[in-house]
């Protein structure tokens, strides 16, 4: 699968009597080449422009500009054979027929899909089996908790056995147990061959998962990589975190002009705030950052190997 | 042939699990049934002091086909615009099966209830107002009906293609919904009307099946109206095909398949 230099834009406009109209720039030149087989991650704030870009992957946008291929496909210009080959799903309780028992849904999109009725009969037992539906099937979907429905419809996505599979955010709404056997799922896809463009907002998941990561900001990617090169790169190589209670602000900057220190990020948990740190790999600056804390009050001091998380939040803050 | 038949598979089963969709909820089961036998209700109400059974025969056929009009028109721009919300529009969109097979089977099915609408009102008609109809030919009569069940669905499936591009598009589905009783000439002759929108009249096909039905049902010859209809129904089907497929790829390029 390959995007080159993707581009979308929308147009919205906004106020009732005086209507202004005005261009969001949700993907603005995106390129990624991802390998048969491959798990790739997209990961990204909130608007980022990951849905927009999957949406174009799959047919359902036409990219402003740009142009990506699929299976060695042209998605403007062979989008029926796209189609076939490939799978989707989104995240959230939507894209269900709440009328319909689980069972009818996933026959319906099976017809659509053109999968052979003895085939249908095999793979939708499977499926369900697969995501932990079985026995509840023929119950209505309006009568199903959100993460069943979640689970129905990644059934959904992989009916006819697609040889490419976008997962937008598949694991909103699932209980961890499930979030758990989702993972084994995506990564049971992989074993079979299957490629797979997974957006997500949990780092473990995508750390877990991927082969290789985009990081998409403001709709561009601003680092690509495997999770390991991801990690490496976070200009430091140790984190250091330091628990404190009721730390002002000015002493936090003054933190950042220590020499080894790159960045301090604030996490709020209750009571105390945990200063981030991200260090050189080999300096040692812990007396230093307990002595510019003077009197505040620390709790717990530790270091750590940095995680997708740190790289990540270093990326889309930057 | 074996792609005829998969596809033939394919509109049956998306066909019954549409129909199965639209009787499950209660309000299309309303609108789709009760609805109709209010109109025909209140419009023999009317006609009924006049005193003259053939009167109330002219009003009952009409007023059993307006029940089909009201719901097809209202249900086939809104079903849709549903599929928007739930997400679904999308998926189907996404699936290889060309989407305008995908929409047969949804207006097949609602034409489906519309046509159990016209029997349970004219049956209402009957028991409850015994309005007797002296039909000449029955036959004849079941081919209007027919010919008015399926060209309305034609209208039907024009009304949803447009509603796949354009969000608002339930409000044109709601706003025939009334012009259409006067038009059609479900209850007042077409003649009535003024002349500047007699050729709307004519351009909608189930005027001519309502003629068609009182033809057959009072002993003349329904064949004329019944080829404009159904050439009229045939003319929106094409319409609807070179339209879909034309404002599918604009929903693309302007995003109206979602409301994200
Ligand atoms: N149909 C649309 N019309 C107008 N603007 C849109 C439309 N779809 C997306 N956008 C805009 O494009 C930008 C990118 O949205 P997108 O859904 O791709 O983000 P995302 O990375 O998937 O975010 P999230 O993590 O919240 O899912 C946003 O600013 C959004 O408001
Ligand atoms: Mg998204």
């Amino acid at each position: 699968m390959v995007a080159r230099d993707l581009r979308r834009s929308f147009r919205t406009t906004q106020g009732r009597l005086r209507r202004t109209r005005s261009e969001v720039e949700a993907v603005r030149g995106v390129s990624f080449e991802i390998a048969p087989g491959e798990t790739f991650g997209l990961l990204g704030p909130n608007g980022a422009g990951k849905t927009t870009t999957i949406k174009m992957l799959i047919t359902l946008l036409l990219p402003t500009s740009g142009s990506a291929s699929v299976l060695g496909m042209d998605v403007v210009a062979d989008v029926r054979a796209v189609r076939r080959r490939i799978g989707y799903v989104f995240g959230g309780d939507r894209g269900l027929y709440d009328r319909l028992s689980g069972l009818d849904n996933l026959r319906y999109f099976a017809e659509l899909y053109g999968v052979e009725p003895r085939e249908q009969q095999r793979r939708i037992g499977a499926l369900l089996e697969l995501v932990g539906m079985t026995g509840r099937e023929h119950e209505r979907v309006e009568g199903y908790s959100r993460g069943m429905r979640q689970r129905l419809h990644i059934a959904r996505g992989l009916l006819h056995d697609p040889d490419v599979v976008f997962l937008d955010e598949p694991s909103i709404g699932i209980d961890p147990v499930g979030a758990r056997e989702l993972r084994a799922t995506i990564a049971s896809l992989k074993e079979q061959g299957t490629t797979v463009l997974l957006t997500t907002h949990y780092m473990f998941e995508a750390d877990e998962l991927c082969d290789r990561i985009a990081v998409i900001r403001s709709g561009e990617i601003v680092a690509e990589g495997t999770p390991e090169q991801l990690k490496r790169g976070v200009a430091s190589g140790r984190v250091l975190e330091v628990e404190t209670y009721g730390v002002p602000a000015g002493v936090v900057e003054t933190l950042g002009d220590l020499g080894p220190v790159h960045s301090v990020a604030v996490e709020e948990r209750g009571q105390l705030q945990v200063l981030v740190l991200q260090c050189d790999a080999d300096s040692e600056v812990t007396q230093d950052v307990l002595s510019r804390l003077g009197d505040v009050r620390v709790g717990r001091v530790s270091a750590r190997e940095p995680t997708l998380e740190d790289a990540y939040v270093q990326l889309v803050t930057q | 042939m074996t792609r005829l038949t998969t596809r033939a598979r394919q509109l049956w089963l998306c066909y019954r699990l549409q129909l199965k969709i639209l009787l499950v909820s209660p309000f299309e089961g309303f609108l789709g049934v009760v609805f109709p036998l209010m109109f025909a209700t209140a419009t023999l109400l009317v006609y009924r002091v006049e005193g003259d059974p053939r009167a109330m025969a002219y009003a009952g056929l009409g007023a059993a086909v307006m029940g089909v009009w009201t719901s097809v028109t209202v249900a086939a721009s809104s079903l849709l615009n549903r599929e928007r919300w739930a997400g679904t529009l999308e998926l189907l969109v996404a699936a290889p099966t060309p989407f305008l097979m995908v929409l047969v089977p949804i207006t097949t099915a609602m034409a489906t209830v519309g046509l159990v609408s016209v029997v349970v009102t004219l049956v209402w008609n009957r028991l409850v107002f015994g309005v007797r109809l002296d039909v000449a030919s029955w036959p004849l009569l079941v081919l209007g009906v027919l010919a008015a069940t399926v060209t309305i669905a034609m209208f039907g499936f024009l009304l949803s293609v447009v509603a796949v591009r354009y969000r608002t598009a339930w409000a044109l589905g709601a706003s025939l919904e009334y012009p259409g009783w006067l038009l059609c000439g479900f209850v007042v002759p077409v003649s009535l009307l003024p002349l500047v929108v007699r050729p709307l009249s004519w351009a909608l096909a189930p005027t001519w099946a309502v003629e068609a039905m009182r033809s057959a049902a009072s002993g003349g010859s329904p064949w004329g109206e019944l080829a404009v209809c159904l050439a009229l129904g045939a003319a929106y089907a094409a319409l609807a095909a070179y339209l879909g497929r034309r404002l599918i790829e604009s929903a693309r390029r302007h995003a109206t398949l979602a409301l994200t």
